[in-house]
């Protein structure tokens, strides 16, 4: 008996492994990694960033315009987030499992976020690229259609889990639609639902500068202009930026999220 | 439930019902540290939005124009979508690119991180050498996947080896992350009890941590797959790590076709929505055995 649930658990364990080297063989042979050059450049990386990527003195003087264009960048994600929070504060009301008023509103607004949520905002910045240009409002859409996707899936899973018991026990009363949602949801679902929307600002830091890269804007287009004319030390400097926000950003929110959860 | 607590004595403070008697004691737990910083948080926020409106580069875009136009190439995409520049079966074998590309990536960060992310844990480790590759984490973190794939191909030349480095760097920061939490929640006795029987580190890792915190390890691991697929298709576009996201940028940046674009997204939406239904049923299936 016990030999055999050994050996059963050996079967498994050596099947598993077996099927994950089979698919990374497959990936291998289909996306032409090249292995031993996959692992010969890594210390060639860290060789060339050591002797090249690294700040000097003159390129200092380039850092007021790489701060203009980092504020830019953060007031995109932050109004991006923010203005995504509310649309989805509204559609995760309608579509959890809790507080959603019928079966088909419910399953609309759940698969209008899906689909906004699966496209991912590269892909939504190309698509608006089309009509808005380089300005601000391609990123700022395109991170407010991915903040907005994923903010109503977090936040419907935060009024599902919050807010359960204390509905039921507010409609018993007698209490309207209405006044269960303002007393009894939203309180009780806010410090989570701040907490979200921390993190979706950090995420979108991260993509916007991807967005700048590939519309031209931004932070991203800063150091894809630096990088495309080999000044490695300015490129750095603003990887070094980048790097200092989010850290700090991450630092603040672990702050608010410590005092209100 | 501590949030829940709190909620409901903050929201029988404001209670209008309570206004006839005042009570000095519930009247200080209103204004308590979480609310004010709540608050704040909220008004600064909301300034922040404001602010970037107002600040925004808009480049004289006609904003009702943008957005109908938006709202047409929306519905060619969507409702006429083709292929001209590649067939039906390019377009698969693009997809499995872009798939091999985020499996190669996850199961690389997968193997380094379970490695550094039982020395950061502190129960097993020393507490600097956590301390140190948290902070190494966190930094690397910080730093958007896709400089660091531009960083890599500086020196492995653009192309699916630098996509793969980059995007492993950035996997590798994310799951040491959450593996560490989680060994870390390892209860302190089972290690001692394997010390005091004589088990060496090894054995402790591979018979008490790993076992015990497999489930999670193997749902993070999808999440960050699922992640990587996304990010794949962006490397693609930015970075020329070849797959489906390369083709959609060609179609974006030099074709200048939006119906080709629109069969490319579809390709990608169905992938993903797939991905997002096989990682519920995994973790619905990692609940009920585990």
């Amino acid at each position: 008996m016990r030999a055999d649930y050994f050996a059963k658990k050996k079967r498994n364990t050596l099947s598993v492994l077996l099927i994950l080297t089979v698919i990374t063989l497959v990936s291998i042979f289909i996306t032409e990694y090249n292995v031993v050059k996959g692992i010969t450049s890594v210390p060639t990386a860290v060789q060339w960033a050591l002797s090249n990527f690294y700040p000097t003195k003159e390129s200092l003087s380039k850092l007021p315009d790489i701060l203009e264009k980092l504020k830019e960048t953060l007031l995109v994600s932050i109004a991006a987030s923010t203005v995504g929070a509310v649309f989805a504060l509204f559609f995760s009301i309608l579509g959890s499992n809790t507080t959603g008023v019928n079966p088909l509103i419910k399953s609309v607004c759940r698969s209008i976020a899906t689909f906004f949520r699966n496209i991912d905002v590269a892909a939504w910045a190309m698509i608006l690229l089309f009509s808005f240009g380089q300005s601000s409002l391609t990123g700022y859409f395109a991170l407010f259609f991915g903040s907005f996707g994923f903010l109503t899936r977090a936040f419907t899973e935060t009024i599902d889990e919050a807010s359960g018991s204390s509905v039921e026990a507010l409609k018993a009363t007698g209490a309207g639609y209405l006044s269960v949602i303002f007393q009894s949801v939203i309180p009780a679902s806010l410090p989570q639902m701040i907490s979200w929307v921390l993190f979706v600002i950090e995420t979108n830091i991260r993509s916007a500068t991807l967005i700048g890269l590939l519309t031209g804007s931004g932070i991203g287009f800063t150091f894809n202009l630096y990088y495309k004319n080999l000044s490695y030390d300015i490129a750095s400097l603003v990887v070094i930026v980048i790097a200092f926000t989010i850290l700090s950003i991450e630092f603040v929110s672990n702050y608010v999220r410590r005092a209100i959860l | 439930m501590e949030a829940n607590e709190q909620m409901t004595n903050v929201s029988s403070a404001t209670d209008p019902f309570l206004k006839p008697y005042p009570d000095k004691r519930l009247k200080s737990r209103a204004w308590n540290k979480s609310l004010v910083v709540m608050r704040t948080t909220l008004l600064l926020l909301t300034v922040l939005t404001v602010y970037a409106f107002v600040s925004f580069d808009y480049k004289e875009v006609d904003f009702k124009e943008a957005a109908l136009g938006t709202l047409t190439n929306i519905k060619v995409m969507f409702l006429e979508p083709h292929l001209k520049h590649f067939t039906f079966l390019q377009a698969v074998h693009q997809v499995f690119v872009t798939l091999g590309l985020a499996f190669l990536t996850t199961l690389f960060g997968g193997l380094i991180a379970v490695l550094l992310g039982l020395l950061a844990a502190e129960n097993l480790s020393s507490r600097r050498v956590s301390l140190l590759i948290k902070g190494l984490v966190s930094f690397i973190r910080a730093v958007p996947t896709v400089l660091w794939v531009l960083i890599f191909a500086v020196a492995a030349g653009l192309g699916s080896v630098a996509a793969v480095i980059g995007m492993t760097f950035h996997s590798v920061s994310y799951l040491v992350k959450a593996y560490s939490e989680s060994f870390e929640e390892l209860d302190r006795g089972a290690i001692e009890a394997l010390q005091a029987s004589g088990a060496n580190w090894w054995q402790i890792v591979f018979q008490a941590v790993i076992p015990s915190s497999l489930t999670y390890m193997i749902s993070w691991t999808f999440l960050r797959f699922e992640i990587n697929f996304a990010v794949a298709v962006a490397m693609g576009a930015a970075a020329g790590a070849g797959g489906i996201g390369f083709d959609m940028f060609m179609a974006s940046n030099f074709y200048l076709d939006i119906r080709e674009i629109g069969a490319i997204t579809y390709f990608i939406l169905i992938l993903a929505i797939l991905l997002e239904v096989f990682g519920a049923g995994l973790k619905k299936k990692l609940k009920v055995n585990g």
